[in-house]
């Protein structure tokens, strides 16, 4: 009798061996699933495709935000992925459908590409303008423009939406509203296609 | 004999010593005297002429200049985002001078709806400006008042 551990003893055992489980996946599936989000959150990821390493890459390196005077440039997911975790998240489950049209081969030949672009360049244009432009505010703020260092034409245009972050107001333009295809080629069509989307005015 | 080898030693002296002489003379290439194996200058940058009131024009048909900074617009098949602008529909709301009516004609002189493709692309006719010495002297002087002139006298 000696030899057999009483039941209490087992019982505390096995809560122990649970906890010490629990922990060790814990970390272990939380790790990996930040790990995993980080992981395709870079540009490299992205271009690991080659639906966006040979279409809109290529645009990109031809713009101001890949190349400009002070250095600093935005990689895909600075303005296709959310910052925050809740809305990072929601545009990560979306974008399993991405993976869908990658196995269907949608988009796998830039003929396809172009067929397609401005249904593609009219969602993300939807997504942003829904968000307030969220993604391009993370860099650009209408506080933070300084309108005396723009040339006249882009101050003229700034103006009464710096003025109206000034008094408190919401702006009643969103950056997508008017700066289209700043980054990517646009669509042929795209102006009547966006205005007709309410995408433009 | 003696006068001979004189004769010969002067000789090959001047023949040899000629070419010396000169290679020793500094040879100034168009590339300026800039030695070869050293890092090219940096260019002089021109800055582009900017107004908000447009350039005037030399003579009275030249194609207006470009007053603004265009290296973010593209011209190509699909689009063209001078017209974001410059397009008759948008002009009046972005206070641009809109396309003008010569260019929605052919060279058949068909007048068309669109913009006729011989005047799509802008920048072969309409550039940017620099502040810049011409590279080549030239005595241009518009006569536009000239035949102002001349024409007022004629219908007089």
């Amino acid at each position: 009798m000696s030899q057999m551990k009483s039941p209490k003893r087992m019982a505390g055992f096995f809560i122990k061996g649970t906890l010490l489980t629990g922990i060790i996946l814990g970390i272990l599936f939380w790790g990996g699933f930040n790990w995993t989000l980080a992981m395709t959150n870079t540009e490299q990821f992205c271009i690991s495709c080659h639906e966006m390493e040979e279409n809109v890459y290529q645009e990109l390196q031809e713009t101001v935000h890949w190349s400009n005077r002070t250095g600093v440039r935005a990689t895909c997911p600075d303005c296709h992925v959310p910052k925050d975790w809740t809305h990072k998240i929601i545009r990560k489950i979306q974008a399993s459908n991405e993976i869908y049209h990658k196995l269907l081969g949608t988009i796998d030949t830039p003929e396809k590409f172009e067929s397609k672009r401005l249904e593609l360049a009219l969602h993300e244009w939807k997504r942003m303008k829904d968000s307030d432009s969220r993604e391009c505010r993370n860099c650009h703020n209408f506080g933070s423009m300084d309108l005396e260092k723009q040339e006249e034409r882009s101050a003229e245009r700034h103006d009464p939406h710096v003025w109206e972050v000034q008094d408190g107001k919401e702006p009643t333009k969103t950056c997508i509203d008017c700066h289209k295809g700043i980054a990517h080629n646009l669509p042929e069509g795209w102006e009547e296609a966006a205005k007709k989307a309410g995408l433009q005015d | 004999m003696k006068k001979a080898l004189l004769v010969t030693i002067v000789g090959a002296f001047i023949l040899f010593q000629a070419p010396l002489a000169s290679s020793e003379e500094k040879v100034s290439s168009l590339r300026g005297d800039h030695e070869l194996d050293k890092p090219a200058k940096p260019i002089k940058r021109k800055k582009q002429k900017k107004s908000g009131d447009g350039i005037e024009r030399n003579w009275k048909l030249q194609p207006p200049s470009i007053p603004h900074s265009v290296e973010k617009d593209r011209v190509n098949l699909k689009y063209n985002t001078c017209l974001k602008c410059h397009a008759k529909a948008n002009a009046e709301k972005e206070k641009a001078p809109a396309v003008s009516d010569s260019h929605f004609v052919t060279r058949d002189m068909k007048v068309l709806e669109k913009l006729s493709p011989r005047r799509y692309f802008c920048r072969q006719c309409h550039t940017p400006q620099a502040d810049v010495k011409p590279l080549v002297k030239n005595t241009f002087k518009s006569n536009d008042i000239e035949l102002n002139n001349l024409l007022i006298e004629k219908t007089k």
